[in-house]
């Protein structure tokens, strides 16, 4: 079989010109098309006005057309490579960064790779369904957007496996094909990626708090010794950043429409108008918010400490910090529960790594609630979105198996189960959210729960034909 | 203490420690330690007790024995000293020892008593101790590697294990394992001799079953003569043989590189790793078995066996951080199982053919005891194959090449290259990398192309190799699948590429040449990242799979045993009794069990 490589596989990682990579992906390519299949996306369509990336520069990055799904070009990019590029933590600090795999780290660094590749198709697998109620085309395109590149970033992990880990990669990048979303026998790895996405106001919550989770850990990684995974992770975080655009201003397009629907009928009772009300929003905030919180892991990690030292995952931004990238001395501090209250604690900076990392991603989810606030205001609106308290509805880690409301206070089980109808999403809430999912297939059509985009795709109007169907 | 490089060179002209003597059909082993001999300052070798150097001496004599001198018959092992056969080990010598020192010096010392003992079964060779004086320890240990034990009762002279009660640690080239499992002495019994100091006299130690006989001073050397005639009476060895000298080996090190003329050793101390080459044979199968004989020492198969040992033997003492050897063979498959089948055709009929068989046996059984990750590597161009592939199945693991590397295909190795570059003698000793590769192509190059690698069954496979533990290193693979071995059996003769191998479970891995390279680097680099200790004890554990023997026993029961206690205070603690012994302090022991 003869394949034009860079036609069928945009890359820049010389794929014509390597043997070993262009056999693996002989054969992982047609199980990768009847995996998508089989679990992408269930709506028919003839085709989807998408982005492909072609290349890294800025030129090869916009580059849009009508593409038939399953044809879509998934393909290799790894960011420029810096040639003098050195270690910026842990005991091999200073030294130059490593462009093979060390025997030493290989089983880490695989499970790494393994752990973080397990999520991308998971996504893909959990939202394969959203297309039979999207809002609109617009909306629909993005959600396709979102999914082939998270197939992508799969083809991405998939990649680091065929070229640096030999057999025992190419078996890992078979098993990411194998386990699905929610099975019975081989569920994806992580937990919070086996539940299906069941909504559009799920999926604009997912986009902004789980896929910010991922651009946490692509962080970390894109700080590794091993440049490969560095250079691979730094492309996918752009990305990644859209589809956190895709999940923030989805949000502000749903609170918008709601706050509208408060003036108008001025109620917050907005649910037998069609909308979604606020403190129904609320409570999608708080479970998804806190299930993104436990996808960072306990509080103290010896993993991530070894990680660290080895310079297999960095901290976020690493390169930017002040201290002396050893972290053998410091010390940090985190919340848990002493004796009913919540206290400090303070532990080695090392065994921390986790709670520094969910640090700056909740700084950083707070600026939507700010900006989704503004919103509010706009509409002379006083309630306003809160991000409930870290131990709120926590599973994982210091917080789990406490009860702890939104706003910080610990309860008894009893107590705290009493309060859960107004802090999480009721059955009846989720089957209200359910009611509105009615698909709108017309060209510049929106579904009534939702407010339109301020702008289309590449500057395309927004009665662009987006998605044939 | 820094250890000094240590060579094991020698010859009975450079003896210090022992003599060889010959009456006929008889020789003795006569030990006179010269004091002040000692491989390292800081001791001396009083009462006839030994370190490293003396050792070596007596494995030379023993292997001498055997290969130069077929008329023996018999050999007495005896001391020079008045009243002292021999003392054992050094105590200050143990004493002042790192422990891997004191590791290796016990594992060689093992290994030559049991050398020994495979003189006594397989040679004709039988061994007798004649205990003119004190045996202790070590000393005692020697004389039980003998077939026979005739102590002299003189009222003083004992043979004693003191080990436990002087010095807090074992006996330990497998003392209390065969006085056991070799003598049949009762463990309740044993167990009063292996913790009385001043050991067992007379005829006591007879009825304790602990030496043969006894015989009185004025009767004692008659009493061994006519032993050791009796001994030799019963040998098979043939009459009228005339032994092959043993010359210094011929090796050259050149920076990390060690040269010999069929093995090539080159250390690779970034990676903490040796890569050795075994050459297949080059000079032309001699068609009679006097051929074998003129040939002697430059016969491939002892030149190669003997190279290989003493590789082995220096690699293990020298250089400790060498903690991982990749195994590789190149050469004429057709060749090594032409040699092969001329060793089966004389092997049971002329004794040179049977010592080269039975010493090739002892240096693989060396590699098995060998305290290093042991990766084979099978490629292109080697010539694993009947014997030589006794080497890739003693390795912890085996790699295949699947088909050719693409460097290998015809176009690079096609280079014009007369007979002479062709010699693999010339690729061995051609240091320079440059120059070796050209020879090795050349070598490719001879039918054309290269061909993907092969391995070749024969039944040196099938237990004319016996490990240690009685079985051979096949039977031992497939211990949980006895019928494989049969069937493997069926395939003896054929060439076997690497997806055969793979599938009867002949090879561990066999990628192909877009994997070869980063799957090799990557298990010998993270081989590399692992503990040493965790992972000579979990080779020791997963090489034996199959029944003890005595020769198991000693080298894991013991020697786990007695490692653990060279670790632990009592013995070698500040307070312990090792580093007291002959101070005139006490030992101060921590009470409790472990
Ligand atoms: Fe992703
Ligand atoms: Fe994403």
């Amino acid at each position: 079989m003869s394949i034009d490589y860079t036609e069928r596989i945009p890359n820049n990682v010389d794929l014509s010109g390597d043997r070993r990579l262009q056999r693996a992906l002989e054969s992982w390519q047609p199980r990768f098309l009847r995996w998508w299949g089989e679990m992408g996306p269930t709506l028919p369509t003839q085709d989807v006005y998408l982005r492909t990336a072609i290349d890294v520069g800025r030129e090869g990055w916009a580059h849009f057309g009508h593409v038939a799904l399953p044809e879509y070009r998934w393909g290799i990019f790894l960011a420029e490579r810096d040639p003098d590029r050195r270690i910026a933590f842990g005991q091999n600090m200073g030294r130059p960064v490593w462009q093979q795999v060390p025997g030493e780290y290989r089983a880490e660094l695989q499970r790494l790779i393994v752990v973080q590749g397990d999520t991308e198709p998971a996504s893909v697998e959990q939202q394969r369904r959203l297309g039979l109620s999207a809002p609109s085309l617009y909306d629909l395109r993005n959600l396709f957007q979102v999914n082939v590149e998270e197939g992508r970033h799969l083809w991405a992990m998939v990649y680091l496996l065929h070229a640096y880990f030999g057999r025992t990669g190419r078996d890992e990048a078979d098993a990411l094909l194998l386990r699905n979303s929610g099975s019975e026998d081989s569920p994806r790895i992580l937990g919070a990626f086996n539940e299906e996405t069941p909504d559009w106001l799920s999926f604009y919550m997912f986009t902004y708090f789980t896929d910010r989770d991922g651009k946490y850990q692509l962080g970390t990684l894109k700080e590794s010794a091993f440049d490969p995974l560095s250079r691979t992770c730094e492309f996918m975080l752009k990305e990644e950043a859209h589809h956190m655009f895709v999940g923030t201003t989805g949000v502000d397009r749903v609170v918008e429409r709601t706050a509208q629907l408060m003036r108008e009928h001025n109620t917050d009772d907005i649910g037998r108008f069609g909308g979604i009300p606020l403190d129904v929003i609320q409570k999608y905030v708080n479970f998804h918010y806190s299930v993104s919180l436990d996808l960072f892991g306990g509080e103290t990690s010896t993993n991530v400490a070894n990680y660290f030292t080895a310079g297999l995952k960095g901290r976020w931004q690493e390169e930017r910090r002040g201290d002396d990238h050893l972290l053998t001395e410091a010390v940090a501090t985190v919340q848990h529960v002493e004796n009913g209250r919540i206290a400090n604690l303070r532990l080695p900076a090392l065994t921390a790594l986790n709670a520094d990392l969910r640090g700056e991603y909740i700084a950083d989810c707070g600026t939507g609630i700010t900006r989704w606030n503004r919103i509010l205001t706009g509409h002379g609106i006083d309630a306003a979105l809160h991000l409930p308290h870290i131990g709120f509805n926590r599973q994982v880690g210091a917080f789990a198996g406490h009860h702890v409301t939104p706003d910080g206070r610990i309860l008894d089980r009893v107590a705290w189960e009493a309060g859960r109808d107004r802090w999480l999403p009721t059955p009846d809430d989720k089957t209200h959210v359910l009611s509105l999912m009615r698909p709108v297939y017309e060209p510049g059509k929106i579904a009534a729960w939702v407010a339109p985009p301020r702008n289309g795709i590449n500057n395309r109007p927004l009665d662009y034909e987006y998605v044939h169907f | 203490m820094s250890q000094p490089e240590v060579s094991f060179d020698t010859e009975p002209g450079r003896y210090r420690h022992l003599r060889l003597e010959f009456d006929g059909e008889i020789a003795r082993i006569v030990l006179r330690v010269d004091e002040s001999g000692g491989l390292v300052p800081g001791y001396e070798l009083k009462l006839n007790s030994y370190d490293l150097g003396v050792d070596i001496e007596l494995y030379d004599a023993v292997q001498r024995l055997r290969f130069e001198h077929p008329e023996v018959r018999a050999v007495v092992v005896t001391g020079g000293l008045e009243k002292v056969f021999c003392a054992g080990a050094n105590i200050r010598m143990l004493a002042q020892s790192e422990h891997s020192w004191k590791v290796n010096f016990c594992k060689f010392t093992n290994e030559t008593r049991n050398g020994i003992e495979d003189a006594t079964a397989h040679s004709g060779q039988t061994y007798l101790a004649a205990v003119n004086g004190t045996a202790a320890g070590g000393g005692y240990e020697l004389a039980l590697a003998c077939d026979q034990i005739i102590l002299i009762d003189d009222g003083s002279s004992a043979v004693s294990l003191p080990e436990v009660p002087l010095l807090a640690v074992l006996p330990g080239t497998g003392g209390l394992t065969r006085v056991v499992d070799k003598r049949g002495v009762r463990k309740d019994l044993a167990d009063v001799f292996a913790t009385r100091s001043e050991g067992v006299r007379g005829r006591t130690a007879v009825e304790w079953r602990l030496v043969d006989e006894t015989a009185p001073r004025s009767r004692f050397a008659e009493t061994v003569r006519q032993r050791a005639a009796e001994a030799a009476a019963r040998s098979t060895r043939p009459a009228g043989a005339e032994g092959i000298a043993l010359p210094a080996l011929q090796r050259s090190q050149t920076g990390d590189t060690i040269v010999y003329s069929t093995v090539r050793a080159d250390l690779d101390r970034a990676n903490g790793l040796v890569e050795i080459t075994v050459y297949g044979p080059r000079h032309d199968i001699p068609e009679s078995p006097e051929r074998i004989h003129e040939l002697g020492a430059d016969f491939w198969p002892l030149a190669m066996t003997r190279e290989l040992d003493d590789l082995i033997l220096r690699l293990r003492t020298n250089e400790l951080e060498l903690g991982t050897w990749v195994l590789r063979t190149e050469g004429d498959i057709d060749r090594v199982l032409a040699f092969e089948r001329v060793l089966a055709e004389y092997g049971r009929t002329d004794w040179l053919v049977n010592e080269i068989r039975h010493y090739f046996k002892r240096t693989l059984k060396r590699l098995d005891v060998t305290s290093r990750s042991l990766i084979a590597l099978i490629e292109p161009g080697g010539c694993f194959a009947g014997p030589l592939l006794e080497l890739a199945l003693a390795c912890d693991r085996q790699y295949m090449l699947d088909g050719l590397l693409q460097e290998d295909e015809p176009t690079r190795t096609a280079l014009a290259a007369d007979d002479e570059e062709r010699d693999p003698a010339r690729i061995a000793l051609a240091v320079d990398d440059g120059q070796r590769d050209r020879a090795r192509s050349a070598l490719a190059s001879g039918d054309g192309e290269r061909e993907p690698a092969r391995i070749v069954l024969t039944a040196s496979n099938f237990g004319s190799l016996p490990m240690g533990n009685g079985l051979s290193r096949l039977a031992s693979r497939f211990h949980g699948d006895p019928d494989h071995v049969a069937k493997l059996h069926l395939e003896a003769g054929r060439r076997i590429d690497a997806a055969e191998a793979l599938e009867k479970g002949l090879v561990t891995f066999a990628p192909d040449d877009l994997d070869w390279e980063d799957e090799i680097r990557i298990a010998l680099e993270e081989r590399a990242s692992l503990s040493p200790d965790a992972l000579t004890a979990m080779e020791a554990n997963l090489r034996f799979a199959g029944p003890e023997t005595m020769e198991t026993k000693i080298f894991a029961r013991l020697t786990a045993w007695q490692n653990w206690i060279f670790n632990r205070p009592n013995a070698a603690g500040p307070e312990g009794a090792l580093r007291l012994y002959g101070t005139g302090r006490r030992a101060a022991f921590d009470r409790r069990r472990v």
